[in-house]
């Protein structure tokens, strides 16, 4: 090792170190991680919330799984997921959980000549083409609910996410609930043993193999279906209508359920009522600890989600996200005050 | 054999050898052309003196570059000394040693191994007891993988040094660590660069060790107690983003890193390079 | 350096000798531990492995590595479709990879003209340093439409019907799959055999190749006779090196395999590797059973490494034993 070398390395540490010390004062910024699905938005609050009040929160998208493990080794103020946890896993871990903002999942095909919106699916002839029971085209059931169509006779290329994933748990509950084949043979997951089709990683990476696969279908998030105007299909929902997945579709999805009753707004919004409603809608959750060990890091992030429920509707609603209901946001403020209590056993946000 | 067969083997078997260097070569120009293609339009001051932005605005890569070269330039600082070292004693004092045969044998295992491996052992070394993600853990997730790349490349160097040169400085009464520090080091020494540039050209595209330690950051930090941005994680969540204006920021972003590390591959190689020549 | 020289004083020469005597020792000690903190990681890295994957490992027992299923629903686990998946595609890329790179060495050592060398060996060895989720991102948007559309289709009409090809060829053409990534792996440890190859062919003494010259030997003669058996050792060597490589590649690997927890007969269908199915489901795993398999995927690929590089070591010191003997 030659001394000039080193010794500017050392320098360059003693530079880091410097920096550091300086920036040691203001480390109050509060961090979490988890779901990759909710990323862009956060992202965007985030940057808003500093310019308004000059305080940072870091979120980084490590996945859902990742999100959970890291709340239960207390190394970020908060997780998020895309999927619930169940109330007795929470009450288990002294956590309690809220939902954010919602979207929906978006079947997307790619076949010569159909347009957005021109082929309608129910979901047992979705999760039979996911069984790779059906495995073309111009099957019969197909055929059946799109009689105005010509339908090519290309075989089908499923197309999957092939990482963990809250959509495939959303897609896959839904497909659970319609399919009692695809409950007992599948089952729901964030990741699941496909019994047919290719997986890609992320809705990235789904997109682009649909894409590129002629006779192909997949999944993806709707703000990732409506940023790349990908071909997405009409599904029959609960109550027998051909819908479309629009904003609207996926708050009508929301509208019916009474969150009143959900323990931990445990809610699933998959195959809800409502003749307007998208099939397949889903919110994404924030985890935080009931008693947290720093009240004062959950209790900023906490006002950081109020400011977001209050300002950030319009930012949601242009990254193709859904924002929540008002009523809701008013139940989750309830539940903040009763159940995220610090030290002293007083809410961590203070009422104002 | 018939010398027409053999001037026709010759021939056949020479075009093949030229045909397998231009494939070589042309996979290269088609990667760096997609790469160029696709990073240099998102290329501008903006990307080197702006934080990174929500989707839908304009902003650069500042804190994530800022976050690579000081995570890197620790990993670095640590990593290269204790390599320097280890090398040292396998070519130097223990150079028959049992020991050595087992560290040799052990460090290419470590060289090989899947970074995402030595992600999961600093995760559980340090975030888990440190009881929050660090810039410093992401650090030490690097060095580990400086290390084994110094090691190797200051041993062979170290190897190579004629023992006339040692035994001069032994004649002339220097004791061995005088002798190493001035005969052995100044001799390797281009060698030893080469190994440092390397090393530092295998970390600063690491993404999976740096997932799981130093986190990202979506703001300016210094902070090394604190989770900090990285140009390879940053690239890894923008590219597989829906949103168009991120994704041209990950290109820009892999641009840097490629541009960054061929001309610390192409530095390195002219040091070494002036070696071979002297 | 000069200073231990000439000193008339014998008292204080027997200083200066123990002074110099503790230094080295100090320096001495200093080395061999950095040489020990070396084997402390190793060690720290296996263990954290072992523990993380002990739960599996426990549940499922030797049967994890012969199970195809990977179920996360049902946390049925087991490691066969990954060992499958890494070993495949390493072999198919060394296979591509090894004949190009011997190639390219040939090339640059015998044909290429003089200036052009250095450029040229350079630029194949760029490849290397190029980060490996470039690879992927080209591999997904570039590479793969390409054999999708204009190679798969070809082979599997050329190959329909014949038997034991045709099974290795069968559609669908996905574009991405185990043969897609097994390309890709070829690319990526391309640079690395090649430059190894071209640097052990260097050493060949002038003398040897010129003497088989002189004998009237065609430049492959000399290659095949000369060459290749003088630098065996150092070829294997660079060989064993791109191998590591090829069985440990995350990032490529996960953008263009497919990702198929499944072992079919087709190359062109999607598989997968262990460090794909880790990089994967890592982030996104919940429960313990689950993340454990993963750790435990983790150390088997830790296994497998271990046992190649080991069997390379034999392997060359073997070679250096008859070629010394």
């Amino acid at each position: 090792m030659s001394f000039f070398n080193r010794g500017g390395l050392m320098a360059a540490l003693a530079g880091a170190l410097a920096l550091s010390a300086g920036s040691v004062a203001h480390a109050a910024d509060i961090s979490g991680a988890g779901a990759t699905f909710p990323y862009p938005i956060y992202a965007k609050w985030a940057d808003a919330y500093k310019k308004e009040t000059g305080n940072g929160l870091n979120y980084q998208s490590i996945g859902s799984g990742g999100g959970i493990k890291q709340i239960k080794a207390k190394t970020v103020t908060f997780g998020a997921s895309d999927m619930p946890l169940k109330p007795e896993e929470l009450k288990e871990a002294g956590l309690t959980q809220f939902p954010t903002v919602m979207g929906g999942v978006v079947p997307v095909v790619n076949l010569e000549g159909i347009a957005p919106g021109q082929i309608t699916l129910d979901g047992p002839t979705l999760a039979k083409i996911f069984l790779g029971e059906i495995t073309s085209w111009d099957d019969a059931a197909i055929k059946a609910l799109n009689p105005d169509v010509k339908l090519p006779s290309d075989a089908i290329a499923v197309v999957h996410r092939s990482d963990g994933s809250g959509t495939t748990f959303i897609y896959s509950n839904y497909l659970a609930q319609v399919s009692p084949d695809w409950k007992a043979k599948v089952g729901t997951n964030t990741s699941l043993e496909w019994p047919t089709g290719i997986g890609a990683k992320g809705n990235e990476g789904v997109a682009a193999n649909v894409a590129q696969t002629a006779g192909s279908i997949g999944y993806v998030e709707y703000a990732y279906a409506k940023q790349n105007k990908l071909t997405f299909i009409k599904l029959v929902n609960a109550e027998g209508e051909a819908v479309e997945p629009t904003a609207e579709a996926f708050q009508a999805a929301a509208g019916g359920v009474d969150w009143t009753k959900a323990e931990d707004f445990y809610v699933i919004l998959t195959n809800e009522p409502g003749a307007k409603s998208w099939p397949i809608a889903g919110a994404t959750f924030i985890l935080v600890y009931k008693k947290p060990d720093d009240a004062a890091a959950t209790g900023e992030a906490l006002k950081f989600f109020d400011w977001a429920y209050k300002n950030g509707d319009a930012m949601a609603t242009d990254l193709a996200y859904v924002p929540l209901p008002d009523d809701l946001v008013t139940l989750i403020e309830a539940s903040w005050a009763k159940n995220v209590l610090g030290a002293d056993g007083k809410p961590v946000l203070a009422a104002k | 054999m018939a010398y027409a067969t053999r001037r026709l083997r010759n021939l056949v078997m020479m075009t093949l050898c030229v045909v397998s260097a231009a494939i070589g070569l042309g996979w290269l120009l088609l990667i760096l052309g997609a790469l160029l293609y696709e990073g240099f339009s998102g290329l501008s001051v903006a990307v080197f003196t702006q934080m990174t932005p929500p989707p839908g605005e304009a902003g650069g890569l500042l804190n994530a570059i800022l976050g690579s070269l000081l995570m890197t330039g620790i990993a670095v600082v640590v990593g290269t000394p204790i390599g320097v070292l280890a090398a040292t004693y396998m070519a130097e004092y223990g150079r028959h040693a049992r020991l050595t045969q087992v560290v040799r044998f052990i460090n290419d295992i470590l060289l090989s191994a899947p970074s995402i491996i030595v992600g999961l052992f600093v995760y559980e070394l340090l975030v888990r007891r440190m009881g929050h993600f660090s810039a410093i853990a992401g650090a030490v997730a690097l060095a580990v993988i400086v290390i084994p790349v110094v090691l190797r490349t200051t041993e062979d160097m170290l190897l190579l040094v004629p023992n006339a040169l040692r035994e001069a400085g032994t004649a002339i009464g220097a004791p061995r660590w005088i002798v190493i520090r001035s005969v052995a080091y100044r001799a390797a020494r281009a060698g030893m660069i080469t190994g440092v540039l390397l090393a530092v050209a295998r970390v600063s595209g690491e993404t999976a060790p740096l997932l799981f330690t130093a986190l990202s950051n979506q703001f300016w930090s210094t902070d090394l107690n604190a989770p900090m941005a990285s140009l390879p994680v940053t690239i890894f969540q923008f590219a597989l983003s829906p949103y168009e204006d991120w994704q041209a920021l990950a290109w820009t972003g892999a641009l840097i890193i490629t541009v960054a590390v061929l001309t610390l591959s192409i530095l390195a190689r002219t040091l070494g390079g002036r070696r071979e020549g002297r | 350096m000069s200073l231990a020289m000439a000193r008339p004083d014998e008292a204080a020469r027997s200083a200066a000798v123990r002074r110099f005597a503790l230094a080295d020792g100090l320096f001495r000690g200093l080395t061999r531990a950095a040489a020990l903190l070396v084997l402390v990681i190793l060690g720290g890295v296996v263990v954290s492995l072992v523990e993380g994957s002990w739960q599996a490992l426990s549940t499922f027992g030797l049967g994890f590595l012969a199970t195809e299923t990977w179920n996360p629903v049902t946390e049925k686990f087991g490691a066969l479709a990954p060992i499958y998946g890494t070993l495949v595609t390493a072999a198919i890329a060394m296979v591509i990879a090894v004949p190009l790179g011997i190639g390219i060495a040939i090339f640059l050592t015998e044909l290429c003209p003089r200036p052009l060398r250095r450029p040229i060996g350079i630029a194949v060895e760029l490849l290397a340093g190029i980060p490996s989720i470039i690879y992927g991102i080209w591999g997904l948007f570039v590479f793969a439409p390409f054999l999708q559309r204009h190679i798969q289709p070809a082979i599997i009409a050329a190959t329909k019907g014949i038997p034991g090809l045709g099974q290795l060829f069968a559609g669908p053409p996905y574009g991405i799959g185990m043969l897609t990534a097994a390309l890709i792996l070829a690319i990526m440890v391309l640079p690395f055999i090649a430059s190894i190859t071209r640097d052990v062919f260097e050493t060949v003494p002038a003398m040897l190749k010129e003497s088989a010259f002189g004998i009237g030997c065609t430049t492959w003669e000399v290659i095949s006779k000369v060459v290749l058996p003088y630098t065996r050792v150092g070829v294997v060597g660079g060989v064993m090196l791109g191998l590591g490589r090829a069985l440990g590649e995350t990032m490529a690997v996960t953008f263009v395999i497919g990702n198929a927890h499944r072992i079919a007969p087709s190359l062109f269908a999607p598989g997968t590797t262990i460090s794909a199915t880790i990089a994967n489901e890592f982030t996104e795993a919940v429960g313990d059973v689950y993340t454990s398999s993963l750790i435990a995927l983790g150390l088997v690929l830790f296994v497998i490494t271990f046992i190649v590089l080991a069997a390379a070591r034999s392997m060359l010191l073997r070679l250096e034993r008859r070629a010394g003997g």
